[in-house]
Parts: C-alpha cells; structure tokens; sequence
C-alpha cells in the first residue's frame, strides 16, 4: 500500500487540493481522482493524509463545505473554495514559484 | 482565530455529531473510489478490497482527522483528567491523605503569609501610598515628635507636599446618656489633606481650621465605629459628642476602609489636636517636650527620598541653632508601620515564622513524597502491565502527572480555603473589647495565586520524583511480582530516608516551636520589677486646670493623702508616672565633669520617674542600696536621685553608686542616693535600660510636674475602688479629666504581639507533630500490609505475638529514635536562631528539646503501634488462600 503523498513535497498536498477546488467545488473523492489524473498518476492521495488536510484548511477558513447530493446520487461532503482560500492559493503558488526558480537555479549552476 | 476556537468548541461538545460526520465523509469516499474502480473494470469484491486497503484503518482515520484541531489536545487532556479522577476515587484512602497534607502545608503558608502580608509588606489603605514616608529621629531611637517641632518641621521643609501628625488618644466618649470608652487619633488639621482622603459623609476637618488652642471642637468618626455606636445614623452631622466631658461636634463621618495611619490599630475618631489638650491632659499643642506624635509627609513628585532626608536635616539643623534641645538633632524617612522598622518585633518575629513555615511546608512535602511513593510501588504491577500492552511510557507518565497536578490543586484549594476561613476569623477578632486593634490579614489574589503555584510546585516535585521508577521499571518482574517485586529493597530504602527527613524536619520544628513558646510563657512571668497586681492607676494632668508646675505640689500632695485615707486602700503613692504608663520622660545622661551639654557628648538616654516618698514600697520595686526620698528632699535641699542597676553599671561600672554624681544639664546636677533593681519600663520583652527617679517634690532641675499619677493598692473591688477615687478627684481637681485603670490592664496591652506570634509558633508546633503523626501513621501502615503475607506465614509457623509485634516495629522505631536524635540536633541549633527573632530571648533550654523528642517518640510508636497490632488479628490461612 505505501502513503503516496509521502512522494509529495511537505506542505504541498493544501496548495493542490485548493488549485484543484480553485476550479470548481469538489467532494473529498473527487479532489483524490482530480489531483491523480491532472499529475498523470504521479500523486496518488489517500483518504487518510486527504480528510485531516482537508480538516486543516477548512478550520484555517479557506474553504467551506456542504453536504449535497453527489453525481451518483448520494450524499457526501463539498468542498468549495473561499475568499481566503483563493488568496492564500495565489500567495502559496508565488512562494512555490519563487522557490522551484531557485531551486531550479542552483541545479543549473 | 475565533472561529477557529468556535469550530474546536462546537467539535468538542458535540463530539458523536462530528464523528458520524467524519465516518459518513469517509464511506462516501470509499463508495465513490469503488464505484470508480468498477468502471474501470474491476469487480466489487476486488475493489472494495482495494479501497480497505488504500484506505487503511477508519479509526486511524478519524484520529488523524480529529487532530487536526486544537480540540483533540483538549479531549485527550479531559480523558487524562478524567481517567486521573477515577484512580483517585477508586483510591480514596491516598487521595484524602495526600490532599490533607498538601493543604496543611499550604494552609499554614497563605496564613503566615498573609499575616506578613498585611501587617508588614501590604502598604497603607491610602491614595498613592509609595510617597508617603514617616519621619524618624536617627540617633535618639524614639520616632515620635513633639507637636511644636512638626510644626517647624512643616512650615520650613521644602521637599514634602504636605507633612501630617497625629497620635493616638484615648477618651470616654459621652454618646446622649451612656459613656464608652474610645479611642481615636488627634491630628494636624491638615491630616486628610495630606492622605488625600474623602469622606463618606459631611468633611473633614482642615488646615485652616487650625486657628490656636480650642478652635476646632470637631469629630470626623470612622465608619465602622459610626456603625457600631450611632447604627449608621445618616443624621449624625452636626450631633454633640463628649470626649471626657468636653464637647466636640461630629462634622463626619470617613469612608469605609480608610483605617487611619497604623496598620493595627484603628482609630474610632479623628480630631484636631488644637483641642486636644482638653481631652488628654497633655499640652500637647504647645509644648516643646511631649515627643508624642508620628509625623508623615508626602514627598513631592520627583522628590527622592534621600533629597528629602537632606533637606530635612538642614532644617533640623536650623532648628538645633534655635532650640537648644534640637541641637545634633538627626532626621530620617522611614515607611510607615513595622515595614521600616529594621527591629520591629512584629517583623522580625513574622519573618522568621515564615521560614519555620517553609519548614512545615518541607515537612509536608517529605510527607507527600513517601505518599506517592507507597502509591507508585503499588500500582507497579498496574503500570507494568500497561505498558506491556503497548501505552508509552510518555502516556503513563502523562497520566500519573494528571493525577498528581489534580492532588496538588485540590490540596492547595483546600489549604487556601481553610487559610481563608482562619483568617476572616483573625480579621474580624478583636483582642480587646474595648481596643481597637485589628488585624488586617485577609490574603488577596496573588497570595491566592502564589497558593495555587506553590502546591502545583511542590506537588509535582515531590509527588513526582517517586514516579521516575517508571522509567527503570522492569516489566516482566513487576507483572510477576504484582507489586514492588526486585526494587523492593531500594524502594524501601527511598521511603525510610523520606520517613527520616519527615522525623528530623517535625523534631526540628516542634522543638523550635516549643522552645519558642516556653520561653514566651517564661517570659510573662518574668517578675516586672515592680508588681502590678491590685493597683488602680490614676492618670491626669492638672496643667489642665491652670495649675502650673510651681503651684501643683499643694494640691497634689492633697490629693494623695485624700487617696491614702479611702477606706479599703491599704497603700496610694504620687508620681508623675509609672511603668506602662502612657510614656515616661526620657533625658540624656552626662557624666558629672561634662561642661557642653550637647547629644555627642552624652553618656546615654534614661527613662525618668519623679515620685513621691514610699512609691518604691508601693508598687513593690526593691531597693538594693541607699534611702528611699522623703519630703524634706524638695527644691530647697541638694538635688538627688536613685537610680536602678543597668544606669550604675553603665555609669560607674561595679562599683557602689551611692553618693556618685551625674549631671542632666548644667544647672541639674544629682548626687546618687539609691540603688533600685531593674525593672520593665515599657514592655515585657525589652532589654534592661537605665531608669533614674527623682524625688516628686524636687522635679528635674528644679521644674516641678504637673502631670500627677496615682498609684493605689486596695483590696476592694474593681468598681468601688474606680468609684471612690472617681468622686475624690471630682471633688478636688474637678477641671481636670483623669483616666483611671487597672495596672495590669497597661501590661496586658504591651503584650498583645509577643502573644499573637507565640499562638502562631504553637500552631505551627501543632501542625508539625499532626504531619509527624500521618506520615508515620502512612508509612507504617503501608509496610505492615506489604508484609501481611509474610506475617501471616510466621504466624502460621507458629510465632509468638510478641515476635510478629517486633518484627513490625523494629524498622520504624529504629527509624523514629534516629531521625529524632538527628531532629533533636537540628533543633538545639534552630532554637538559637528562633531565640535571634527578637520575640524573646531565649536561653537553650535542654528540657524542652527533651521532653519534645520524647513526644515525638510517643506519637511515633502511637502511630505505629495501631497498624502493627492489626497484624496480630491476621488469619494465616484466609491470606494463604488468597495467595
């Protein structure tokens, strides 16, 4: 089995799971599948490093949920993205950004 | 932030609610991760399969999904508070005694702290108190002034804001018909100026109102006494009062909790001193040598204290320049109360009980210490047993410490509370009946606080240091052996040191306590030099009545022979006035060949008495050598004095002083007549002083006293003897109020302190033996049912009761007698440095120690006796079969 956000860079799995909600609101499930296609089954994320994430950054107050009815037709737990969260997305990409620029400098020196 | 702590609250109390959320979004997770891998062509069971095992435990899940919040630390810390409170409860036994002991020892810390706390750290209940400072005299000792010299005190400094006096009186206040005793304070008008105080009702009196002698026949009364006396008559302004027949009216009434300037005594009346003659018999208004009255100033703002100190010596060296009797006059600021005093009794005494407290607090934690120790060998099997099943040694550890800090607080609750309830008592005691002492001593919050740190403190350092076992504990054998299994020995060893340094630190302070107390009870009955018993004292000044000093001695000595001749009265005597009086004069003594009477040349201070012939037979003071006076040494025969042993010695060192020679000034020069034993002049425990008497008929250097006090020895009763010398100065000094009281009375008063701080040592004496006693009651206790078993097997083999009753108290005994001796040694020394409190001098006194080791004793073989003899009602084949 193996936890394959190990495989993630510390700190990363929030800032996808928002990019991911940045596009439309999504149950816990659906952000799992979204972030393992749009990474070409690189990341794979299991319920258990996702709910606590999740958990995270809903107490933090950048996303909200609901229960609503799912495309199955049962129910389970949106996940829509704030204000807040938004912002934070962008301030976490910079950095991300900022840092992958250096990173990516070094390597190349 | 906040609706961070909403979200952790609303998680917390509704804790089934979030969870069936979380197992709900979870197995909506799962169904759709099934239903994903159907569709692409697995088949249910192999993807449900695979999603179990993707998923991983859903209580792990959970778990990592609840701690994503604060929440999760403060529901694991309620489990641990709540688990801590079910062993405690199911151990009832260990909780009560732990709980006890701690609250003892903090018990007796808030209240002596508190007691230090109030009387001697807590400032004045006044505005702004940091800058109010008393004003002493350096070289001469005494911190009192005389009114006229507060005046140019006053008027000439500049680095005060404001300067006040006051001293404290006592009157018979005449309330419509009744009469009671009062006392007050009277004060320089300016004197709730300067505190910056306010009325509760009507004003206060001022500066302005200070306009000469009787201008301002006003009372401003304090609020518990316009409670107590006028039932908190809003109408009280304006009413006539009569202190000692004079009349004053009541202009207000002062805010509850303003107490005056003293930290005990609290005044029932303040009035201006401009009418206080009229009341107390004294001049004190004009007169240049009653050194009556404390002065306090309020510094300027930015003023320093020592600026103020050296501006107040310039003006008191421009007052020496003036006044003669100024001269190499020296002034100091000290803070008002005990607190400024380097050897005020009360804090000397206070200091040293609170490290004796300490002590207590020590003792109880030794106490605690071998309490949780009995407690952590019991539960070894217990622990053991859960970390063989997997706990971490950090969660046990968490455990016992929740346990602990819920002891502590619980102990430190209890002593605080039980503290408090002691100290309202204190607080609304009144010694006196008629006296307004208090004792302000009520803990405030930080004490309450310090309470609650000091018990979290001690509780967890000596609770916890028995639960370090933990860490070393051998898993396998603590499981086989149920209990203290292979460190038993070393286990007993930690307990029999605790239980020695319990037995050596109880020693230690009941021998403290007891030779404290011995030589306090010593003490009073140390003959005062004079004796007391059955004399009325009559106090009064006749300058009052316009009599000067010159035309007194006619009346004065009528007066007496009127006393004499009461029916009942077997003996009456004049003086100006007695031991325990109210004051005494005080005159700097030189050596006859002196010729600059100036402070630096002087040989030292004495107290004197100017009495009439037969005072020394009739307060009993033995004459050692020489004559008593007779009325033929007057202002026409050679000046002479007797003086008592201490001013011989410092005089004219062993030898005889009769017929030497000292002088008071130049013109007031004395031949010694008589030798008179030493006395106490002012107080029981006081060093002895020098005292010298001149004949009343004589005066000091020719000036003759107004101030007439009669002592009268009777066999009547109290009233009537009140009565007849009540009608006697009626008749003849009618202008003049006289105070009449019993001797006796005077001497109780000047012990009220020694008292309060000997009750304090006997409880802590108290206190200690009680600790003494549960420890050694625990710990023997303990051992006897460790060693049930083994017991039970020697009597099963058929052993005498005498050998079981041995084997159970050979340890223990063994134990008390050296942790006495040990105790008993720690003690000699520690009775020394009680002996340097100041409360009294304190001779070693081997008795004592003695007799407080052999108590202990006692306590202890009590104590152990009482679970040793159980072990003889053991049934060896009842414990046999429990194995």
């Amino acid at each position: 089995m193996g936890d394959k956000n190990q495989d993630l860079v510390q700190g990363t799995l929030e800032m996808l799971v928002l990019k991911t909600l940045a596009l439309e609101p999504l149950h816990g499930y659906g952000i799992a599948l979204r972030i393992e296609q749009i990474s070409g089954g690189v990341f794979r994320v299991n319920p258990g490093s996702l709910l606590p994430a999740l958990s995270r950054i809903e107490r933090a107050g950048h996303v909200k949920s609901e229960w609503r009815a799912s495309d199955n037709n049962r129910r389970a737990k949106y996940y829509v993205l704030t204000k807040a969260g938004r912002a934070a997305l962008e301030q976490e990409r910079r950095q991300w950004g900022e840092q992958i620029a250096a990173i990516h400098r070094i390597l190349e020196a | 932030m906040l609706s961070e702590i909403m979200n952790g609250l609303r998680a917390l109390l509704r804790h089934g609610n979030r969870n069936a959320e979380i197992a709900e979004e979870l197995r909506s997770f799962e169904e759709a991760s099934v239903a994903e891998k159907m569709r692409n062509g697995m088949s249910r069971e192999t993807a449900e399969r695979a999603v179990r095992v993707e998923t991983g435990s859903a209580e792990a899940v959970r778990q990592k999904v609840w701690s994503a919040g604060w929440e999760s630390v403060a529901e694991g810390l309620w489990r641990d508070v709540r688990h801590g409170m079910r062993r405690l409860i199911r151990a009832p036994g260990f909780a009560l005694t732990a709980i006890i002991t701690l609250a003892l020892g903090i018990g007796a810390n808030v209240v002596v702290f508190s007691v230090l706390n109030g009387l001697v750290l807590r400032p004045l209940g006044v505005p702004d108190p940091k800058s109010l400072y008393q004003i002493g005299r350096g070289a001469s000792g005494g911190d009192t002034h005389a009114y006229p010299d507060y005046r140019d005190l006053r008027d000439r400094d500049t680095s005060f804001g404001g300067m006040l006096a006051y001293k404290a009186l006592s009157a018979g206040m005449q309330i419509d018909q009744g009469t009671v005793r009062s006392w007050g304070y009277t004060t320089s008008g300016n004197y709730f100026d300067v505190l910056g105080v306010q009325p509760a009702l009507g004003h206060f009196f001022h500066a302005a109102d200070e306009k000469g002698l009787g201008s301002a026949p006003y009372i401003v009364l304090s609020y518990d006494f316009w409670r107590r006396q006028f039932g908190a008559n809003p109408n009280v302004l304006g009413t006539m009062v009569k202190l000692n027949q004079h009349p004053f009216t009541v202009i207000g009434v002062a805010r509850e909790g303003f107490r005056g300037t003293d930290v005990f005594f609290w005044p029932d009346y303040w009035m201006p001193v401009t009418n206080a003659e009229q009341v107390t018999g004294w001049s004190d208004f004009c007169c240049r040598d009653h050194y009556s009255f404390i002065v306090m100033g309020r510094l300027k703002p930015g003023v320093k204290p020592s600026q103020a100190t050296e501006s107040l010596n310039t003006v008191a060296a421009e007052m020496g320049r003036i006044d003669h009797k100024d001269e190499g006059l020296v002034l100091r600021l000290r803070e008002p109360g005990p607190a400024g005093d380097e050897n005020d009794p009360t804090k000397k005494g206070l200091l040293g009980i609170m490290l004796l407290t300490g002590l207590v607090l020590l003792a109880a934690c030794t106490n605690l210490a071998s309490i949780f120790a009995a407690r952590a060998a019991d539960r070894a099997g217990e622990l053991a047993m859960r970390m063989a099943i997997g706990a971490s040694r950090w969660i046990v550890f968490r455990q016992l410490l929740t346990e602990t800090i819920i002891i502590s607080l619980a102990g430190g609750l209890a002593g605080s509370l039980a503290a408090r309830l002691l100290l309202g008592w204190l607080t609304t005691w009144q010694p006196f009946a008629d006296f307004p002492v208090r004792l302000p001593v009520l803990p405030d919050a930080w004490i309450y606080a310090g309470a609650a740190a000091l018990s979290l403190a001690s509780g967890i350092f000596f609770g916890h240091f028995p639960a370090r076992q933990i860490w070393r504990t051998n898993l396998v054998e603590a499981i086989k052996s149920g209990s203290a299994g292979m460190e038993s020995f070393r286990r007993f060893a930690l307990r029999d040191v605790l239980l020695l340094a319990q037995v050596t630190i109880c020693t230690l302070l009941m021998t403290a306590s007891a030779v404290a107390v011995r030589s306090m009870v010593k003490a009073m009955h140390i003959p005062l030099g004079f004796r007391p018993e059955g004399v009325t004292i009559t106090q009064g000044d006749l300058n009052m009545a316009g009599y000067t000093g010159d035309n007194s001695l006619a009346l004065q000595k009528h007066i007496l022979a009127e006393a004499q001749a009461i029916p009942g009265v077997t003996e009456a005597t004049l003086s100006d006035n007695v031991p325990f009086g109210n004051g005494g004069a005080f005159w700097f003594v030189y050596k006859w060949d002196t010729t600059e009477f100036v402070p630096a040349h002087m040989a030292f201070g004495a107290t004197s008495f100017l009495v009439a012939p037969g005072f020394l037979q009739t307060v009993q003071m033995p004459l050692i050598t020489g004559r008593d006076f007779t009325w033929h040494d007057d202002k026409t025969t050679p000046n002479v004095a007797i003086v008592n042993e201490t001013f011989a010695k410092q005089l004219y060192g062993n030898e005889s002083p009769i017929g030497k020679r000292f002088a008071l000034w130049d013109t007031a020069k004395y031949e010694i007549v008589g030798e008179v034993a030493n006395a106490r002049y002012y107080s029981i425990g006081e060093k002895p002083q020098a005292m010298m008497m001149m004949p009343f008929a004589q005066g000091v250097g020719s000036y003759l006293t107004t101030n007439t006090t009669l002592a009268v020895r009777s066999v009547l009763p109290e009233e009537q003897v009140n009565a007849a010398l009540h009608d006697l100065l009626r008749r003849e000094a009618p202008a003049t109020p006289f105070h009449i009281r019993r001797w006796s009375e005077s001497i109780d008063l000047s012990l009220t302190m020694p008292r309060a701080v000997t009750l304090l040592l006997a409880l802590m004496g108290m206190l200690a033996a009680v600790l003494a006693m549960t420890g050694i009651f625990g710990m023997a206790s303990y051992s006897a049912s460790k060693r049930e078993k083994e017991q039970g097997i020697r009597i099963a083999l058929g052993a005498e009761q005498v050998q079981v009753l041995r084997a159970a108290l050979e340890r223990p005994v063994l134990l008390l007698v050296f942790g006495s001796l040990l105790g008993m040694a720690g003690g000699i020394l520690c009775s020394r440095f009680v002996s340097r409190l100041g409360v009294f001098a304190t001779p070693s006194d081997p008795l004592v120690v003695l007799s407080v080791c052999a108590a202990l004793l006692l306590i202890g073989v009590v104590a152990t006796w009482i679970p040793a003899r159980r072990t003889l009602h053991i049934d060896p084949a009842r414990l046999l079969r429990e194995g």
